[in-house]
């Protein structure tokens, strides 16, 4: 598979993972493991550095590429603030704006993420910021300094697949930069299309973390997002409206002009 | 100005209890089977007929509650700094008129709880006081938050109601979360109940949250003290009081909590007994309007009948409780407790059962905005 570029890393796995909703953290490394993922996000507001048992990042393998987000932001002002501590705190550069000012369906406020990104950016971070699928919005991450875009394809934690299919389709067209789709992926058919779609990358949780084995849904999510990527670069044959006869019925004008 | 209070007034409670009356069991089949269950809906989930569906509404309520929140509970536990209260309400221990031992906690005792509740891992505090302008003004609120502030990520405040103002400068002190009952939303009974003392105020009391919303608090937690009147009304308008909020404050993280009356010095006769089938019924149907809203429930519960209440909808539990003032760090206790409490397990305790039934204790869930390491930070 082909390699993807963010902020000037070369990744070769497409499937960035999170960390809430697992039933124990001690299943993890297994899921890293078994889905080969070189990129994994955690709430920094979750991140508790005082106490080893329960301090996510001792879940996570070394190799791993820390994305923190800024889960609980719901201003860009909150979102500079985590992001900041974050770097502070060791977890690297990478940040996920995630700024969320409706609690009740969770979806991002690209007003507020464009504000945080454009600060965030100058002050070195590799910006990845979530968002709600809008050309223009992206347009202007893009110029605020993100280093990727990462459209939902449903409501976070719905499983209920890409949703937002023609405004997240746009955004690939148009977006030069990489485009992960996040959130409501629920199965590995949904990945498989957003990567069809020419997404660049998907990020999954609640999939992987509320599946009955999480192990082997990563690892199914895994193939998926393989599969997703070989079949797009493959370039897919059209599809057609209607069945293609055999025996076309104008074939006479091509034979019998000859 | 938009407020609650204003919605509540034209609120008839004998229309309300009939309503109840004509439901069937299945009205509350049709409601459980809707795509997004409205205000309107909870009579039906409050109605005896909706008390014979219990599980069904446990399903509801789990599947929505785990997609939200995951399999997960806040632990945090109460700080007592004092128990000086110059209110006369009639179910509390804190009561002016009974004669207890009171105690109000200095710097150097706050920080010496501070300390014995930070070794057990905790990060989220819940500091309480009676109301005494003269022993805790809003003053010693903020010097106690500033002690605390180096032990925990996240302070909430269950003390008396603040001005606009004062609740702006608690929060610019360190305090994100605010936990205000307003104990019976029944007018005629709270004024009743609350015999003398500046809690008599019921407007002032139940337009708190909206204050502290408007200053930007991050999280309010609201609730009914179950017992002092029929608990379907006080239910539905916990309900519709949580409604409101989310509706008007949607950056809010809300909660609710139905705490049931417990023994305390002065013996309260509970003149609306409330049942765990009914209790149950209540923490569902608020979890089936109300799936992105958490819900707390404290030590007032019995060990056994809080674990069940995990799997229904809980999202914050305390551990480690005492809730005497200083019961932290003293071997004997330094004053009267508020109430008694039913769940004595440690912080250990609680985190060993949560492992156990697959859920995730969770010790962190914020984090100071105010943090130090971030003033090191020098922009590129």
């Amino acid at each position: 598979m082909d390699k993807l570029i963010i902020g000037g890393q070369e990744l070769d796995s497409r499937l960035f993972i999170g960390t809430g909703k697992f039933p124990c953290k001690s299943i993890i490394p297994e899921v890293v493991e078994a889905c080969k993922t070189e990129v994994v996000t955690m709430a920094l507001r979750r991140v508790d550095i005082d106490s080893k048992e329960e301090n996510i990042l001792e879940y996570i393998p070394k190799h791993i590429t820390l994305l923190p987000n800024t889960s609980g932001a719901r201003t860009a002002e909150e979102a500079i603030r985590i992001a900041r501590l974050a770097r502070a705190m060791g977890a690297g550069n990478w940040v996920k704006i995630e700024v969320i000012s409706d609690m009740k369906y969770l979806l991002p406020d690209n007003m507020e993420t464009i504000k945080a990104t454009e600060v965030l950016a100058k002050e070195g971070f590799v910006v990845l910021p979530y968002m709600s699928p809008d050309l223009m919005d992206a347009k202007r991450l893009v110029e605020a300094g993100a280093a990727t875009v990462m459209p939902l394809g449903a409501p976070i934690g719905t499983n209920r697949g890409i949703r937002t299919k023609e405004m997240t389709q746009i955004i690939i067209d148009e977006i030069d930069i990489p485009v992960i789709v996040d959130a409501g992926i629920g199965k590995p058919s949904d990945a498989a299309q957003a990567m069809e779609m020419g997404a660049d990358a998907v990020l999954v949780n609640t999939a992987i973390a509320t599946a009955q084995d999480p192990v082997m849904m990563a690892k199914a999510f895994s193939m998926a997002v393989e599969a997703g990527r070989i079949g797009y670069l493959a370039k897919m044959g059209k599809i057609q409206k209607y069945a293609q006869a055999s025996s076309p019925l104008t074939g006479f004008l091509r034979e019998g002009g000859a | 100005m938009l407020s609650f209070i204003n919605e509540l007034k034209r609120f008839d409670d004998e229309k309300f209890i009939k309503r109840l009356q004509k439901t069937s069991v299945n009205d509350v089949h049709r409601v459980l089977a809707k795509r997004v269950i409205d205000l309107k809906d909870m009579a039906v989930l409050l109605s005896e007929a909706g008390g014979r569906c219990l599980e069904e509404m446990a399903q509801r309520a789990h599947q929505k509650r785990t997609q939200h929140f995951g399999k997960a509970v806040v632990l945090y536990t109460p700080l007592y700094l004092a128990n000086h209260c110059i209110n006369g309400c009639t179910y509390c221990g804190y009561n002016v008129h009974n004669k207890i031992d009171r105690h109000i906690l200095s710097t150097e005792e706050i920080e010496k709880e501070a300390q014995e509740i930070s070794k057990t891992g905790l990060k989220h505090i819940l500091i309480l006081t009676g109301e005494s302008a003269h022993h805790t003004p809003v003053s010693y609120i903020v010097d106690a938050v500033k002690v605390l502030k180096k032990y925990f990520e996240s302070i909430s405040i269950e003390i008396y109601p603040l001005t606009e103002a004062e609740y702006k400068e608690v929060i610019d002190a360190g305090v994100d979360g605010l936990t205000i009952y307003q104990e019976v939303y029944n007018p005629q009974i709270y004024d009743a109940v609350h015999v003398s003392g500046p809690k008599k105020d019921y407007t002032f009391r139940i337009q708190a949250p909206e204050r502290a919303a408007r200053q930007g608090i991050r999280s309010v937690n609201i609730g009914a003290l179950l017992g002092l009147d029929n608990w379907r009304l006080e239910a539905f308008k916990t309900a519709w009081h949580a409604h409101f909020m989310h509706k008007h404050y949607p950056e809010l993280e809300l909660a609710v909590s139905m705490p049931r009356i417990r023994p305390c010095v002065g013996g309260y006769e509970v003149d609306h007994p409330v049942d765990d089938h009914a209790f149950v019924q209540i923490m569902l149907a608020l979890g089936c309007l109300l799936p992105s809203v958490g819900i707390t429930i404290s030590t007032r519960e019995e060990a056994s009948f809080r674990n069940n209440l995990v799997a229904l909808g809980a999202t914050k539990l305390s551990a480690g409780v005492s809730t005497a003032v200083g019961g932290h760090s003293k071997d004997q206790e330094a004053s009267d407790a508020q109430f008694e409490i039913s769940d004595t397990r440690t912080v250990e305790e609680m985190k060993v059962f949560l492992k156990s039934i697959g859920y995730q204790p969770v010790f962190k869930d914020w984090l100071d905005m105010q943090d130090v390491r971030m003033e090191r930070q020098a922009p590129c």
